[in-house]
C-alpha cells in the first residue's frame, strides 16, 4: 500500500489534487491512503513552499498546481 | 492571486500554433470596434445620451468589453512569461544574494513568481528558513500585487502609459524602500514563536519539467480560464461604480473631495483604501472615472495602491507567522510610502 500526502492549507487545488489522487489509484487498481495535510507548519517543514505539494512513501515528488494525470499514474505505479 | 499550473494536456502542439496568432488577430478587431460597438448599443436604450444616465450607460457598455478583453490578454502573457519562473527558483536566486541587491531584485522577482495567496505562508516560511532577511522577504511580497501585471496593464489600456509608468516606478519603489527599512528595524523577534525557532526543511528536490511552448500557451490559456472566471464579477461591480462616478458626480464635488487642495483626502483615501478589498481589474474602472472627474493624480495613486498592496485576507493569513504588532509594523510602513507617495504627487502636479 502506496501512503500518499497532499500538502496544502485546504485550498480549493488542495481538494482536487487529494480527489486526483485517489481517482487515479481506484483507476489502477493500487491501494493508497491519502492523507491531507493542512498545517503550516508540517507543509513548511516537508520543505513544500508552492502548494498543493504531494509526497509519495515520504519522497516529495510535486509542488504548485494541479499534478498532471500521467504523471501522477506514474507515481503510484513506481 | 495566481499560482503555476501544470499544462493540461489536449490539443496538439500545432494547434496552438496557428491558434495564437488567429486568436490574436480576433482580440485586435474587437478591441479596434470598441466605441462604435458601445455607441451603438447606448443608443439602443431610451435615454438622452448627454443625460446623467446615458453617460453611465456609455461607460458602463464600453468599459465592460474592454476590460473583459485587455484582462483576457495580461493574463494570458502574464502566464506564458511566468512559466519560466517559480518560487524554488526565486528563493534559490535569493538565497545567494548580498542583502542589500536583493531589495529591489525581490520586488522585480515578486512581480514574476507565480504564486497563490493560499500558499504565501509556506512560500514565507521557505523563504525565512533559507536565510533570506525578512526585509527582503516583505519586498518580495509587497510587490507581488502592489506592481502585478493585471492592474498595470489595465492602467495602460484605461488611464494612459504616463500614469501606469508613474505607478509602476512608485510602486516598485515603495516595495523596495518599505523592504529595506522593515530589514533595519530587527522586527525577527515579532515572528511567531514556532516560526523563528523552525527549522525548515530543505525544498524537496523535484525535478524540473521540460514544457514546450506550446505547454506554455496551456499554461497561460488555463490562467485565463481561472482568474478571468473568478474576478470578472468584480470587474462589473468596479465598472459599475465607475459608471455611477462618471454618470453622477459633479465635478465640483470631486474636486472638494478628492481634489489637490483637499490635503487630508490622501490619507483618507488611504483610510478608505486599505480595509476595501477587490481584484486591481476591479478598481482601476474607478480610477478611470475618479482622475475623469477631476480627482488628483496622488489621492487616486494612494487610494489605487492601499486597495491593491494591502488587504485584510492577505493579512489574516499571514497572522499565522507574524505577531498583530509586526502586522501593525508592517501595515504602517507601507502605508507611509503610499501617503508620501500621494503627497508628492498633489505638491508637484
Amino acid at each position: 500500500m502506496k501512503t500518499v500526502k497532499v500538502y496544502g492549507p485546504g485550498c480549493k487545488r488542495c481538494e482536487a489534487t487529494a480527489a486526483m489522487v485517489k481517482d487515479a489509484a481506484s483507476r489502477l487498481g493500487v491501494e493508497v491512503s491519502v492523507e491531507k495535510i493542512t498545517d503550516a507548519k508540517s507543509i513548511a517543514m516537508a520543505g513544500v513552499m508552492s502548494t498543493p505539494g504531494v509526497a509519495v512513501d515520504g519522497k516529495l515528488v510535486h509542488a504548485g498546481g494541479l499534478p498532471d494525470t500521467a504523471k501522477l499514474e506514474s507515481w503510484l505505479t513506481a | 492571486m495566481t499560482a503555476e499550473t501544470h499544462p493540461p494536456r489536449g490539443r496538439p502542439d500545432w494547434v496552438w500554433y496557428a491558434g495564437l496568432p488567429a486568436a490574436a488577430g480576433a482580440w485586435w478587431l474587437l478591441y479596434s470596434q470598441l466605441v462604435g460597438f458601445s455607441e451603438w448599443a447606448t443608443s439602443l436604450f431610451p435615454v438622452a445620451r448627454d443625460s446623467h444616465t446615458g453617460e453611465a450607460l456609455a461607460f458602463f457598455i464600453y468599459d465592460v468589453p474592454k476590460v473583459l478583453l485587455l484582462l483576457t490578454a495580461i493574463v494570458f502573457v502574464t502566464g506564458v512569461l511566468r512559466s519560466w519562473f517559480s518560487p524554488e527558483k526565486t528563493r534559490a536566486i535569493l538565497a545567494g544574494k548580498r542583502e542589500i541587491a536583493g531589495y529591489p531584485l525581490a520586488a522585480l522577482l515578486g512581480v514574476f513568481t507565480p504564486f497563490c495567496s493560499c500558499s504565501s505562508v509556506p512560500l514565507f516560511i521557505g523563504f525565512v528558513s533559507a536565510g533570506i532577511p525578512l526585509g527582503v522577504t516583505f519586498s518580495f511580497l509587497i510587490a507581488g500585487p502592489m506592481v502585478g501585471p493585471v492592474g498595470l496593464g489595465l492602467l495602460y489600456g484605461l488611464v494612459g502609459w504616463q500614469i501606469a509608468t508613474v505607478y509602476l516606478v512608485f510602486g516598485f519603489a515603495i516595495a523596495t524602500v518599505a523592504g529595506f527599512m522593515l530589514g533595519r528595524m530587527g522586527l525577527e523577534r515579532y515572528l511567531q514563536d514556532w516560526v523563528r525557532e523552525l527549522n525548515a526543511g530543505p525544498v524537496g528536490d523535484i525535478p524540473e519539467e521540460r514544457l514546450t511552448l506550446a505547454d506554455r500557451f496551456r499554461i497561460g490559456a488555463e490562467q485565463v480560464r481561472e482568474i478571468v472566471g473568478k474576478v470578472w464579477i468584480w470587474v462589473l461591480v468596479g465598472i459599475g461604480i465607475g459608471a455611477l462616478i462618471h454618470g453622477y458626480v459633479p465635478e465640483a464635488m470631486m474636486l472638494r473631495i478628492m481634489g489637490g487642495e483637499a490635503w487630508w483626502s490622501v490619507p483618507a483615501a488611504v483610510a478608505v483604501g486599505v480595509p476595501m478589498y477587490t481584484n486591481a481589474a476591479g478598481v482601476i474602472p474607478i480610477v478611470e472615472a475618479l482622475l475623469g472627474k477631476g480627482a488628483a493624480l496622488g489621492t487616486t495613486l494612494a487610494f489605487m495602491m492601499s486597495v491593491i498592496a494591502l488587504s485584510l485576507p492577505e493579512m489574516i493569513i499571514l497572522k499565522q507567522v507574524l505577531t498583530y504588532r509586526l502586522i501593525g509594523i508592517f501595515l504602517a510602513v507601507v502605508s507611509l510610502g503610499i501617503l508620501a507617495t500621494g503627497f508628492l504627487f498633489n505638491l508637484i502636479l
